[in-house]
C-alpha cells in the first residue's frame, strides 16, 4: 500500500506554514466551493465520504454533525479539540505546526455547513509553539478574507479563538474541555445532555479532533468519492500514521486506513537496526498493546478491534526486544495516575494503586498475588470510572499482562528487574540508580533488583 | 405587562408513569424518577455517597453501579455493556435493572469501588465524630469486601482544616462525593470549598490564590461580609462567612466536616434523638435534638418537605446552648427589701397574686408577653390578661411597632390560616421583599427564595431595600432602591404602574421591569420591619389588592405569628376577632367564661409609658429583652418606675432585675408546645428533655388560680383544648379594619447626617445565641454601609472607622463603601456585637444620626 500524503502533502515545502504556500498547493479551494454549497448538502457530503472522527473514538463526523438540533436562532459552536496529550500520539501537533491552514479551511467549512459564527481550537497549552503558529495562521486568514465578516463575499461571518490549555490531559475529553474552555475547572461533564444539544455555554456545540476538520476541506474539494476511495469499507480515507520508538525513520505516515504494520514498518525502515519487534500499540498508551502476531492486523477501526485492541490515534508505539514491559507499562501507569482527574473514585484511586502496586513489581518487591491484584483492579475500573480516562488506564496492564505474564512473574521472582534501560535508550542514558540487576540478567534471586 | 386572564386549570395533571422492571420486578414510577429513587419506592437500596435527592445528581462516587439493559428499537432487550451509575439515570418504559441483589457485575462493582474508598480512607472510626453513624462505615460492612488487598501507601493530609470557627475539615476523611460543595453552590450560593488539584491529590479546599485564581476580594457577588472569627477565604476570595455551613456537616457521608462545637464530644450511639422545632425564627424548621443524660449535645436538621426540606440555618442548629446557660432560673423569687431571693412556688405565687390584684386595682397590669411564646402560651397570655388582669393592655411586640402594624395584623393576618407557603415561593413567578431581608430574618425562607429564582420558575425577587445585600445577588434578585420611611412610595408607584397608570414625575425611577408582579401567583413578604415605615402596610395592602398578587407576614420571632392568632395585641382577640365587635367578645367570654374588656388597650409603648406615668400599676413581662425595644432606656425607666413586675423568664435578665416576684418558665427543650410559623402551619414539638420547669401556660394557669380564675390551660392537653375552645367555628363578623397609615414626610437629612437603616442579622449579640462561641465567631463583623457619594461627603473611605451618632450615643465601626446603596443612608447591623443601635444610640430605621470619621483606624478591616 502507498502512502497518501493529503494534510501532508506541502509539510516539506519552503515556509510550508504559510498561508500563501497553502494557497499555491491548491488551498482554500474547499471553502470556495463549500460556499456555494447548501449547508445541509456540506454535512451530508462529510457523510458520504465515510470520514470518521480521528481523535481516538471513530464516530462518523457527518454523522455527529446532524445530531445539532435544528437552528433556534442562538449561537452555536464548533470546538476544536487539539488537546493532544496522550502518550504516543503526535499527528495534530506536528500538523498544527507544518500546515495550520488545513486546519483552519477546515473549520470555517464546518462551520459554515453547521451555522457556526465562532469557533474555538483549544490547544494544549504545553505547545506554545504550536500556539504561536496558530494564532499567526487565523491572523493570515483573517487578513486574506478566509475568516472575519463577510467572508468570501458570501455572507458568512466566522470569529475564530485559539485557546491555550493549562496542561491537563482530561480537558482532551470533549466535555471536560468545554468546562476549562468556559474558565471552569477542567473535569468531564455528565452526559446527557450531550454537548450537541448543550455543550458550550449550553449551546448546541460539534467537537472535534483537528485531523477530522483538517481532512474536510480535502473532501469537499475533490469529493466524497475520491476520500471513500481510499481505506476499507468501513475505515475510509487518509489518515496519519505515527511512529515512534525503536524504528529507523519515526514520523508521519499518512496513508489509506487499513494500511499494516508491516507495510509501515518497511516504509519507515524496519524496526531499530539488530534488533527485533517485541510490542507496540496501535492507537496511543491507551489502546491494549499487540506483538509480532499482529504485524499484519490492518489499522482499520474494525479490524484492530477484532483482535482486540483499538486504533485510537494511530500512534503506533513500537518497542523492540530491550524494553522491560513492565517498565514501560509502569511509567504510562504514571501518567495516568498523574493526570486523572479526580472526580471519580475508580479512577483516582484506582490509578493511585496500580501506580504504586507496578512500581513494587518493578522494584522486586512484588508479591505472586500482586498479578491477579493488578487484573482484578483493571476489572473494577474498566467500565466503572466516569469518563473513559480510567479506562485507558486499564489497556496496557491488561493487554500486558496476557501477553507477557511471565515476565512480569520473572520480575517477582526474580526481585527486580531482569532488563537493562540503558540498552532500550536510542541516547546514552545512565540509570538513575546504580544497581547489579542489569549485569545479572536471568539471575535468579540476585536479591535486590533493577532499576528501582 | 401582561396579565395572563385564562390561568390555566391548576388542576394537577396525572403523573405520567413508567414501567420498568428492577431485580424481577416490575415497578411503575413517576416518569423522570432515577433508577436509584425508583429503587427506594420499590424497597430496595443501593449503596451511594455523592447521590443526594435535593441536589443535581454528580455520578462521581460510583458507588451505585448497577447494570442495566433497554429494550432496542424492535423491542428486544440488550444489556448495556458497563454498570450504570443509578444516581445518574433516569427511569425508561421496559428497562430491565438488576443491583447488587441480583446481578454479580453489580455487586462486585459496587464491591470494587468501595475498596478503592477505602484504601486511602484513615481507620480513626473510633474517634471520628461520624463513627456510628456513618454511610461509608454502614455501606463497607454491606456492600464492601470482608478484607482489604491494599498494603501500598496511604495518602494522609495534615489535619484539620478551620474553615470557620465552627466548621473543620479532615480531608484524609474525604470520599470527594462533593455534596458539600454543590450544597453550597447550589443551595446556598455561598461557595466556600472547591475541589482543588486532581487525581489522587484532588481535595476539597479552601480559597488559594495559587489554585483557584479567582480575583481576590470581588464585590461582583455583593458587598463583602467579614465573619468576626478567623475564617478562611471562601471560592471569591471573601473571608468564608455563611449561615448555612453546618449543613455541609450534616450531608458529609464520612467525617470530613465536622462542628467544632460537636467534634470528640460524643458517640451518635449513646444520643437519644427526639424531632422538635426550631425557635429562632418564625419559619418553623424541623429539628432534631440529640441529647445524653438531660444534655443536649447537638441539634440537626429535621425532614420536612414542605417547610425546611433536609436544611436549618447555622443559628437553628448552633445556637442551643442559651438553654442551660448558667445563668437559668431554677426557682421562683421574691423581692426583700430590693434583692430577689429564693421562695417556694406557693409563697412566689401568693405574692405575684396578690400584687397584681393590687396592681390591678390602681391603674390596671399591663402585659408584655414577648414574641417568643408557643402557641399554647400565647393563647394562656391572652386569656390571662383579658379574664384575670381584665385588661386589653396586651402587646407581644417587643420591637419597633406601630398601630398601623396592629391594624394589618388584625385585618390581614389574624384568623387566614395557612396562607402563602413555603411551596409557593418555589413556584412563584415573582416575589416583592419589603421591610424583610430574609436571609437574616427568615433564613430559611431565603433558601426557598433562591430555589425559586434558580430552578424552574425562574422567580424574580424584587426588594424595597437601602441597598442589594450579598443575599439579594444570590438570588439574582433585583433592589428597589429606598431610603428607610419611603417604602411606600416604592409600592405607592408599583400600584399605579401596575395598573397601568401613569405615573407621577416624583415616582422612584421605574427603568426596571417589574411586571412579573402581576403575574398570577406572585407574592409580597411584608416583615415586620415595616412597622417603622409609616404607610408601609397600607401601601403593601394596596398593591396587593390592585395586582392580585399574595401577601405573606414574616416576623423574625417564633412566637410571633401564633401570638396574633391568640390576640397578643390590644385590639384584637383570638382567631382575628376585633377587640371593639361585641359579638367577636361574646364568642371569646362564651369559650373563656368571663366578659372581656370593650376597650382596645394600650400597645407595647403605651404600656410602657402608662408604667412610667403611674397610669399603670404594674406589669406582667414574658420573654423580653429590654433591649430590643426601640427606646431600651425608657423601657427600663418605666419598669423602675412600675408599681409591681412579675417576670416569668427562662434566665436572668433586665427584667428580672427590676421584677418583684420571678417565675421560672422552661425553655423550649424542655417542654412540649407547638409554633405556627409564618406560613400559618401549626408546628408541634414534644419535650426533648425530662425537666421539672414549668412551660408558661402552666405557671399562669396557677397564678390565675391564685386570682381565682380557671386558664384551662394546666396541661399541654388541657392548653390545646382551650385553644379549640375559641377555633369553633371561624370569625366571619367584619375583621379589624386597615388603618389608613399616610407615609411621613422625609426628614431633611443636614450636613454631617444620614437617614439611619438598620435590622438584626441572623448571627448577633441576641441572648438566644449565648453560649456558643464557636457559632459567634462566624457572625459578621459590624460595619457602616455607605454609597461612596455618602462617605465622600463624610470625608471618609472603605475601612475607615466611623462615629455614628445622635445625642444619646455613638457606635464606632469601620465604613463599608457598598456598591448602588441609596445616597444619605447609613446602614448599621441592629444588634451586633459592639453596635447596639437601638440600646446605644436610642434610635431607630429612618431617624436621623451624624457620622463623623473617627481617629483611629481599623487596619485589618479593609
Amino acid at each position: 500500500m502507498n502512502l497518501t500524503p493529503v494534510l501532508t502533502d506541502t509539510w516539506d515545502k519552503d515556509h510550508s506554514w504559510r498561508l500563501a504556500t497553502y494557497e499555491g498547493a491548491g488551498g482554500y479551494a474547499g471553502l470556495k466551493k463549500a460556499l456555494t454549497m447548501e449547508p445541509a448538502d456540506l454535512v451530508q457530503a462529510v457523510k458520504d465520504s465515510g470520514l470518521r472522527g480521528r481523535g481516538g473514538a471513530g464516530f462518523p463526523t457527518g454523522m455527529k454533525w446532524g445530531f445539532l438540533p435544528p437552528p433556534d436562532g442562538g449561537p452555536r459552536y464548533l470546538v476544536v479539540n487539539a488537546d493532544e496529550s496522550e502518550p504516543g500520539t503526535c499527528k495534530d501537533i506536528p500538523l498544527m505546526l507544518a500546515s495550520p491552514q488545513h486546519l483552519i479551511e477546515g473549520v470555517a467549512i464546518t462551520s459554515y455547513a453547521i451555522g457556526c459564527d465562532h469557533a474555538f481550537i483549544y490547544v494544549r497549552g504545553e505547545v506554545l509553539h504550536v500556539y504561536r503558529r496558530l494564532l499567526n495562521a487565523v491572523e493570515e486568514a483573517y487578513e486574506a478574507g478566509y475568516l472575519g465578516k463577510n467572508i468570501q463575499g458570501s455572507g458568512f461571518d466566522l470569529d475564530v479563538t485559539v485557546h491555550a490549555g493549562a496542561g491537563a490531559y482530561i480537558c482532551g475529553e470533549e466535555t471536560a474541555l468545554l468546562d476549562s474552555l468556559e474558565g471552569l475547572r477542567g473535569q468531564p461533564r455528565l452526559k446527557p445532555p450531550f454537548p450537541a444539544v448543550a455543550g458550550l455555554y449550553a449551546r448546541p456545540t460539534v467537537v472535534n479532533n483537528v485531523e477530522s476538520i483538517a481532512s474536510v476541506p480535502a473532501i469537499v474539494a475533490k469529493g466524497a468519492d475520491w476520500f471513500s476511495s481510499m481505506g476499507t469499507e468501513k475505515s475510509q480515507g487518509h489518515g496519519l500514521f505515527s511512529l515512534s520508538g525503536h524504528v529507523t525513520r519515526p514520523g508521519q505516515y499518512e496513508a489509506p486506513l487499513g494500511i499494516t504494520l508491516r507495510e509501515l514498518l518497511d516504509l519507515a525502515g524496519g524496526v531499530r537496526a539488530g534488533h527485533e519487534l517485541k510490542f507496540w500499540t496501535p492507537g496511543g498508551s491507551s489502546t491494549p498493546i499487540f506483538t509480532q502476531d499482529h504485524l499484519d492486523v490492518p489499522l482499520d477501526y474494525e479490524s484492530v478491534g477484532a483482535a482486540g485492541s483499538m486504533l485510537g490515534t494511530r500512534a503506533l508505539q513500537i518497542f523492540d526486544e530491550s524494553v522491560c514491559v513492565v517498565r514501560a507499562v509502569s511509567r504510562w501507569t504514571d501518567f495516568y495516575a498523574h493526570e486523572s482527574c479526580g472526580k471519580c473514585t475508580p479512577c483516582r484511586e484506582g490509578t493511585y494503586w496500580l501506580k504504586q502496586v507496578l512500581h513494587r513489581i518493578e522494584a522486586g518487591e512484588g508479591q505472586d498475588s500482586d498479578l491477579d491484584l493488578l487484573l482484578d483492579l483493571c476489572d473494577n475500573i474498566l467500565g466503572r470510572a466516569f469518563c473513559a480516562l480510567g479506562d485507558g488506564a486499564t489497556s496496557p496492564i491488561t493487554s500486558s499482562v496476557q501477553l507477557f505474564r511471565a515476565e512480569y512473574q520473572a520480575h517477582i521472582d526474580g526481585h527486580g528487574c531482569p532488563f537493562d534501560p540503558s540498552a532500550s535508550a536510542l541516547f546514552p542514558y545512565t540509570p538513575k540508580t546504580t544497581s547489579p540487576g542489569a549485569a545479572l540478567v536471568g539471575a535468579v534471586g540476585a536479591g535486590t533488583g533493577g532499576h528501582r | 405587562m401582561t396579565v395572563t386572564t385564562n390561568t390555566p386549570s391548576t388542576e394537577a395533571a396525572p403523573v405520567e408513569l413508567v414501567t420498568f422492571t428492577i431485580d424481577g420486578t416490575e415497578v411503575s414510577v413517576p416518569k423522570g424518577t432515577l433508577i436509584i429513587r425508583a429503587a427506594e419506592q420499590a424497597g430496595i437500596q443501593i449503596p451511594r455517597f455523592c447521590d443526594h435527592p435535593l441536589l443535581a445528581p454528580a455520578g462521581a462516587c460510583r458507588q451505585c453501579l448497577v447494570e442495566v439493559a433497554m429494550p432496542d428499537r424492535e423491542g428486544n432487550v440488550r444489556p448495556m455493556p458497563k454498570p450504570q451509575a443509578s444516581c445518574t439515570m433516569t427511569v425508561a418504559p421496559g428497562m430491565v435493572v438488576k443491583t447488587q441483589h441480583t446481578s454479580a457485575v453489580a455487586d462486585k462493582a459496587q464491591q470494587g469501588v468501595m475498596e478503592l474508598l477505602l484504601m486511602n480512607h484513615p481507620l480513626d472510626c473510633p474517634v471520628c465524630d461520624k463513627g456510628g453513624e456513618c454511610p461509608l462505615q454502614n455501606q463497607a460492612m454491606s456492600n464492601g469486601r470482608p478484607d482489604t488487598r491494599f498494603v501500598d501507601v496511604k495518602r494522609t493530609f495534615p489535619k484539620p482544616i478551620a474553615l470557620s470557627t465552627q466548621i473543620l475539615l479532615d480531608r484524609e476523611r474525604c470520599v470527594l462525593c462533593q455534596r458539600c460543595t454543590r450544597f453550597s453552590e447550589e443551595i446556598a450560593g455561598d461557595a466556600f470549598i472547591a475541589l482543588q488539584d486532581r487525581g489522587a491529590h484532588q481535595q476539597i479546599g479552601r480559597y488559594d490564590e495559587d489554585v483557584l485564581g479567582f480575583a481576590g476580594g470581588s464585590t461582583s457577588n455583593g458587598p463583602v461580609d467579614r465573619p468576626i472569627g478567623e475564617a478562611t477565604t471562601d471560592t471569591s476570595g471573601r473571608p468564608f462567612s455563611s449561615y448555612y455551613s453546618g449543613n455541609t456537616v450534616q450531608i458529609c457521608p464520612v467525617g470530613a466536616l465536622t462542628g467544632a462545637g460537636y467534634r470528640f464530644r460524643s458517640r451518635p450511639f449513646d444520643l437519644v434523638s427526639s424531632e422538635s422545632i426550631a425557635e429562632h425564627d418564625s419559619c418553623g424548621s424541623a429539628i432534631r435534638i440529640d441529647h445524653r443524660r438531660g444534655q443536649v449535645l447537638r441539634r440537626l436538621s429535621g425532614e420536612d418537605p414542605v417547610v425546611n426540606e433536609e436544611w436549618i440555618t447555622d443559628k437553628d442548629r448552633f445556637a442551643f446552648p442559651w438553654q442551660s446557660a448558667p445563668d437559668r432560673i431554677t426557682t421562683p423569687l421574691v423581692r426583700e427589701n430590693g434583692e430577689l431571693r429564693p421562695a417556694s412556688w406557693v409563697e412566689a405565687l401568693e405574692i405575684a397574686a396578690a400584687g397584681l390584684a393590687r396592681a390591678k386595682r390602681s391603674g390596671g397590669v399591663g402585659v408584655l408577653p414577648g414574641g417568643r411564646l408557643t402557641v399554647e402560651d400565647a393563647f394562656a397570655w391572652s386569656r390571662f390578661a383579658r379574664t384575670a388582669l381584665a385588661t386589653n393592655d396586651v402587646d407581644q411586640r417587643a420591637r419597633v411597632h406601630s398601630a398601623e402594624e396592629a391594624a394589618f395584623l388584625g385585618h390581614v393576618v389574624a384568623g387566614s390560616g395557612v396562607g402563602v407557603t413555603f411551596g409557593d415561593l418555589e413556584k412563584a413567578p415573582a416575589v416583592l421583599l419589603v421591610g424583610l431581608e430574609a436571609e437574616e430574618e427568615a433564613g430559611i425562607t431565603f433558601l426557598r427564595l433562591r430555589k425559586g429564582a434558580k430552578g424552574k420558575a425562574g422567580t424574580k425577587v424584587f426588594s424595597i431595600a437601602p441597598y442589594a445585600t450579598r443575599g439579594l445577588s444570590r438570588m439574582d434578585g433585583t433592589l428597589l432602591p429606598a431610603a428607610p420611611g419611603t417604602e411606600a412610595e416604592w409600592l405607592t408607584s408599583l400600584t399605579t404602574s401596575l395598573a397601568g397608570r401613569l405615573l407621577p414625575a416624583d415616582a422612584p425611577t421605574s427603568d426596571i421591569d417589574t411586571s412579573a408582579l402581576a403575574q398570577p401567583g406572585a407574592v409580597i413578604l411584608v416583615g415586620e420591619r415595616l412597622a417603622g415605615s409609616p404607610g408601609g402596610y397600607t401601601a403593601a395592602l394596596g398593591l396587593a389588592e390592585a395586582t392580585g398578587a399574595r401577601l405573606a407576614w414574616i416576623p423574625r420571632r417564633a412566637g410571633e405569628r401564633g401570638g396574633v392568632e391568640a390576640g397578643l395585641l390590644p385590639g384584637l382577640l383570638p382567631g382575628g376577632r376585633p377587640v371593639a365587635d361585641a359579638a367577636a367578645r361574646a364568642q371569646i367570654a362564651q369559650a373563656w367564661g368571663a366578659d372581656i374588656p370593650g376597650i382596645p388597650g394600650r400597645d407595647t409603648a403605651g404600656i410602657l409609658d402608662a408604667l412610667a406615668s403611674g397610669a399603670l400599676g404594674g406589669a406582667m413581662v414574658g420573654g423580653v429583652e429590654l433591649a430590643d425595644l426601640p427606646d431600651p432606656a425608657a423601657a427600663r425607666a418605666a419598669l423602675d418606675a412600675a408599681g409591681f413586675v412579675v417576670s416569668l423568664e427562662v434566665r436572668f435578665s433586665e427584667v428580672t432585675e427590676r421584677a418583684d416576684v420571678v417565675l421560672p418558665v422552661a425553655p423550649p427543650v424542655e417542654r412540649a408546645g407547638s409554633y405556627w410559623n409564618w406560613e400559618g402551619r401549626v408546628r408541634s414539638f414534644g419535650a426533648a428533655l425530662d425537666s421539672s420547669a414549668l412551660p408558661d401556660h402552666r405557671v399562669l394557669h396557677v397564678l390565675a388560680q391564685q386570682l381565682g380564675v380557671d386558664l384551662q390551660a394546666a396541661s399541654p392537653a388541657e392548653a390545646h383544648l382551650s385553644i379549640a375552645m375559641t377555633q369553633r367555628s371561624a370569625w366571619d363578623g367584619e375583621r379589624v379594619a386597615a388603618e389608613q397609615g399616610a407615609p411621613a414626610a422625609p426628614p431633611t437629612v443636614g450636613r454631617g447626617q444620614a437617614v439611619l437603616a438598620t435590622w438584626r442579622l441572623q448571627l448577633d449579640a441576641a441572648r438566644g445565641q449565648d453560649g456558643e462561641q464557636f457559632l459567634a465567631g462566624t457572625a459578621k463583623r459590624p460595619v457602616a454601609r455607605m454609597s461612596a457619594a455618602t462617605a465622600g461627603g463624610f470625608g471618609v473611605s472603605d475601612g475607615d472607622v466611623v462615629t455614628v451618632s445622635t445625642p444619646r450615643g455613638s457606635i464606632e465601626v469601620p465604613a463599608a463603601v457598598t456598591d448602588r446603596m441609596v445616597d444619605g443612608v447609613v446602614w448599621l447591623p441592629l444588634a451586633s456585637v459592639g453596635c447596639r443601635v437601638h440600646d446605644t444610640l436610642g434610635a431607630a430605621a429612618g431617624d436621623l444620626v451624624t457620622v463623623t470619621a473617627a481617629a483611629r483606624h481599623e487596619g485589618d478591616a479593609r
